[in-house]
């Protein structure tokens, strides 16, 4: 019924059914038990599609962009993939995904397999889950993968920085925007899109990103960001947009930046993924100590801190670890 | 107690056809969020085929059909055959809101619909009805 072993559902999402990679992105939306397995059993077959980090404020057009791009990648006879993180709210888990209601262009264009996730679950996770996700779309085959986020807060942007390539979409004359640029965003984005150009105060925007782009500090050698303009909903621009995101692969494959960037994601999988695991560990050993709510009502008591309870809890892990290393 | 799976309930609020009547979709949109459900919205005028591909893709455990056109008749069997499709009908929890006469429901529910739920139903009725029935994606 629901429930499909992992090797199937890995044979099944090779084999290009539709079902078993929506089921596969569930699995590790949901953390579900053997997720794991999964995404190690897809790992080889991935590293060929391009990934796009797409972000920007609300209501900067990345949904109609993300469209427009899945519309032109089609054109171009390439197979798509989207995953579109939307907040969801801390109080009660829900969450409105509504960035799907944007693909009108390729609706029912079953070659474009687009996903919508919530950024649900405080563990710090999300940008693991997402990078996940994008394994298992490119196993699947997809050749182009674009990631979609409100650029708001540090977990969206390690979201973006999971892409090859990222891009920052500016709304036209807001200086505040241009101000949220600076709260390092401007440092991510290999490709800075002022959107709905046709809006007045567009050239004054372009003009500032230049200037801010100019100011910072760069080492030869490093790509140099770019500024573009489009018009997402009548679709002017985005084929220069488009060339733009092809000339930064190649830069990424020429200056052998490609090698670099996938050390420092797999450097940052690994740290994600043991600070999980030592976490869950650690739940264990508290839950084992009667619960975390016990050795917080002694700090509360002042009978402790908080630093020798730690201390405690560790003490013996650590030295579990030095007695086994060689 | 490691590696604690967190699971919400994802559920996709689709309109389907020519019917311009989104207010109670939206209502139930928020209502669906409030309650902890991840929704996604198709939007107005989708084909079935939409909708089919949407909850494919989203891998939704409730789709919920709004229709106020009358058309259900032959909506609803399209929708049901596309999930049958994709094998993506078996552990879906399918839902009719909407105007939908007496005597065409006990077809719809032959088709495969779980249940139906007319004008007037308390928005407490349909979220626990969801909460009981929804197959459990491990």
């Amino acid at each position: 019924m629901a429930t499909q072993d992992a090797p199937d559902l890995v044979d099944d999402l090779l084999a290009g059914k539709h079902r078993a990679l929506a089921r596969t992105i569930t699995k590790i939306e949901n953390r579900s038990a053997g997720y794991r397995d999964i995404v190690s059993a897809l790992y080889p077959h991935t590293g060929d599609a391009d990934v796009v980090g797409i972000t920007g404020s609300p209501g900067s057009g990345k949904s109609t962009l993300v469209d427009k791009m899945a519309k032109q990648y089609r054109d171009a006879g390439e197979e798509v993939g989207v995953i579109a993180v939307d907040p969801s709210s801390p109080f009660t888990g829900g969450a409105v995904l509504g960035d799907r209601i944007r693909m009108a262009s390729t609706s029912t264009d079953m070659d474009v397999f687009f996903r919508s996730m919530s950024a649900r679950g405080s563990l710090g996770g999300l940008s693991t889950a997402t990078a996940d996700a994008v394994k298992a779309l490119d196993a699947f085959g997809k050749d182009k993968i674009i990631v979609e986020t409100v650029g708001a807060g540090q977990s969206e942007v390690d979201i973006v920085k999971t892409a090859d390539t990222v891009a920052v979409l500016v709304p036209p004359s807001s200086g505040d925007d241009v101000q949220m640029l600076k709260a390092g965003i401007l440092e991510i984005g290999d490709v800075f899109v002022v959107n709905k150009a046709d809006l007045t105060g567009a050239d004054k925007t372009v003009t500032e990103l230049k200037n801010m782009l100019d100011m910072r500090e760069a080492d030869p050698g490093d790509w140099t960001p770019e500024v573009v303009e489009t018009v997402a909903k009548s679709g002017e621009g985005v084929e220069n947009f488009l060339g733009v995101l092809d000339d930064h692969t190649d830069w990424l494959d020429e200056s052998g930046r490609r090698e670099q960037q996938r050390h420092q994601r797999h450097a940052e999988e690994l740290r994600n993924l043991l600070r999980e695991d030592a976490s869950d560990l650690l739940a264990d050993e508290l839950a084992a100590r009667g619960g975390i709510d016990e050795l917080v009502e002694r700090i509360d008591a002042g009978e402790t801190t908080p630093y020798d309870i730690a201390d405690d809890v560790v003490g013996p892990l650590a030295d579990c670890l030095e007695a086994q290393r060689d | 107690m490691s590696q604690e799976s967190q699971r919400n309930i994802r559920c996709l609020v689709a309109k389907v056809g020519l019917d311009g009547h989104d207010r109670g979709a939206h209502v139930i949109t928020r209502a669906f969020r409030d309650a902890g459900f991840e929704v996604i919205y198709s939007g107005l005028h989708k084909a079935p085929e939409e909708i089919v591909q949407a909850a494919v893709q989203e891998d939704v455990d409730v789709l919920g059909i709004s229709i106020l056109s009358g058309a259900h008749n032959t909506l609803v069997p399209k929708i049901v055959e596309g999930l049958q499709e994709y094998d993506a009908f078996e552990d879906t929890l399918i839902i009719v809101g909407g105007i939908i006469p007496e005597e065409d429901r006990e077809g719809l529910q032959e088709e495969g619909v779980d249940a139906i739920f007319g004008p007037g139903t308390p928005m407490e009725e349909t979220i626990e009805f969801i909460r009981e029935n929804v197959q459990p994606r491990d």
